[in-house]
């Protein structure tokens, strides 16, 4: 029974797929940002950020600011209070823990179980 | 003639089936405040959605998110639009293509019909791969360094770990379709 539990034990760690941007975020004060493909393709095929908003393939080659998001590009040409909630809401998009590296979570970018 | 013990046994097996399935749920996926990338301290850990509570609706799969996304998109499950606005038209191409043929492992079929259902042509073509069969040097080494499949699968699509849903025709069959013969 005791195997049983410790097989079952819940796997540490993040969503895979979710991608953690902070790039700037910790160096202005602000919380790191998560974003999570699990909630958005549910939502969004991948052509969308993929090809129309112009997001690369590639955690951290894409370079995201808050003021071209307030512009209403990248997260901001959906979260503009239109499409989904808007920039206003800084603490919904700034949510990880300070100091987290950019990355992609159980990506070969990363040591999580995807590492392969 | 009944056996009065069958009713106890059956009832003990669902009881452990029902908890074993409540423990594989719970297992599943994390929740946010303890998931180790979001700050248990900040507000948005009660407002955001739990994993959990999206995904156990879809049909499960046991690598990546739990999720078969393919039949949760082919399924109607998920209705995931193509355009910012509105719907864009898009090419599903119904295309198989057959790559390691003659090599060590299973030979590897690459489907082009899940994959436009999700992406664009020019997500793959022609920066990761050329439009003629054979003519990309695809190595697994290069996919394991996130290279080429590697781009997707192992970071948002179904990770490395599932050998066999990419090497998934027995060389044998692979060489009879390349050469046509029943
Ligand atoms: C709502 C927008 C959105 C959607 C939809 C989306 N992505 Fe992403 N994706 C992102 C963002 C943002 C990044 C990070 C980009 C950056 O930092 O340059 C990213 C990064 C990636 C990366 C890079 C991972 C790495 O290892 O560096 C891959 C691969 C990827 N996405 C694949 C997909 C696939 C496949 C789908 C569809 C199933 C998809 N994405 C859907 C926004 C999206
Ligand atoms: C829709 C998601 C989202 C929302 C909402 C949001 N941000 Fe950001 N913000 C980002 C992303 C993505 C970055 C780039 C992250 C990085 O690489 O550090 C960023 C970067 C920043 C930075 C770093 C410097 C810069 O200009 O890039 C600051 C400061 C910042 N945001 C403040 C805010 C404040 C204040 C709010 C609320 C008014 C807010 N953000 C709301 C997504 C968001
Ligand atoms: C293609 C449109 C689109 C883009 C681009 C986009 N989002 Fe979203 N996002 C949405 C929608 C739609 C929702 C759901 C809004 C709602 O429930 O009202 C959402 C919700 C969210 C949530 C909340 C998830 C939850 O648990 O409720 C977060 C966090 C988020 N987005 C972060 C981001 C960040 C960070 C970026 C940029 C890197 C981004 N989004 C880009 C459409 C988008
Ligand atoms: C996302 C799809 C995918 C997955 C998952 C995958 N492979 Fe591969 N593999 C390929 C492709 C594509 C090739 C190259 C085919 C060719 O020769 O053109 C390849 C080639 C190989 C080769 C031949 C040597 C080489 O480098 O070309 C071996 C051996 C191999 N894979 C083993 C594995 C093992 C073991 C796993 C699981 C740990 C695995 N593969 C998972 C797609 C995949
Ligand atoms: C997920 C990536 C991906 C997407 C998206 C994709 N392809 Fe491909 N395509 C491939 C790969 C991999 C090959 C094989 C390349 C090789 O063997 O070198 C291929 C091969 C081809 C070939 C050659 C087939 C043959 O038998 O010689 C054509 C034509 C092609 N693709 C057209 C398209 C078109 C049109 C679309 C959009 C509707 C598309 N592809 C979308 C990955 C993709
Ligand atoms: C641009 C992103 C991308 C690339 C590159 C890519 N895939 Fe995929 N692949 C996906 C997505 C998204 C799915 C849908 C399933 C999922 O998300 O797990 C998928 C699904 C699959 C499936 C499952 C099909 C089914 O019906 O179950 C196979 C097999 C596969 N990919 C093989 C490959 C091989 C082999 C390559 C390289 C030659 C490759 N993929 C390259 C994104 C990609």
């Amino acid at each position: 029974m005791l195997g049983l539990l410790v097989c079952w034990a819940p796997g540490s760690g993040a969503e895979y797929a979710d991608v953690v941007l902070n790039k700037r975020s910790d160096k202005e004060g602000v919380r790191p940002v998560i974003y999570p493909h699990w909630f958005h393709r549910i939502r969004f095929q991948c052509r969308v950020c993929h090809g129309e908003l112009g997001f690369v393939m590639r955690v951290g080659a894409t370079d995201v600011t808050m003021d071209e998001i307030s512009q209403g590009r990248f997260c901001g040409a959906c979260h503009n209070g239109e499409i989904a909630w808007s920039v206003e809401n800084c603490d919904l998009c700034h949510s990880g823990k300070p100091g987290l590296p950019t990355g992609i979570k159980g990506g070969h970018q990363t040591t999580g179980p995807g590492l392969w | 003639m009944r056996k009065r013990t069958t009713p106890y046994f059956e009832c003990a097996l669902l009881t452990l089936a029902l908890g074993w399935s409540a423990v594989v749920m719970a297992q599943n996926w994390r929740k946010l405040e303890s998931d180790g990338l979001h700050d248990p301290g900040s507000e948005a850990v009660k407002v955001l959605q739990d994993p959990a509570e999206a995904m156990s609706q879809l049909p499960p799969d046991t690598a990546g998110n739990k999720v078969d996304w393919i039949r949760a998109l082919q399924g109607g499950y998920i209705k995931p639009r193509s355009a910012l606005r509105g719907e864009k038209e898009y090419e599903v191409l119904d295309g198989d293509v057959l790559m390691n043929i003659g090599g060590s492992t299973p030979a590897v079929l690459f489907p082009h019909k899940p994959h436009t259902q999700w992406l664009d042509c020019k997500n793959c073509h022609e920066g990761l791969f050329q439009s003629k069969a054979g003519a990309t040097p695809i190595t697994m080494e290069k996919i394991l360094q996130g290279e080429y499949c590697g781009v997707c699968h192992g970071a948002v699509a179904f990770p490395l770990t599932e050998c066999n849903r990419c090497h998934s025709v027995r060389q044998m069959d692979a060489i009879k379709r390349v050469r046509g013969t029943p």
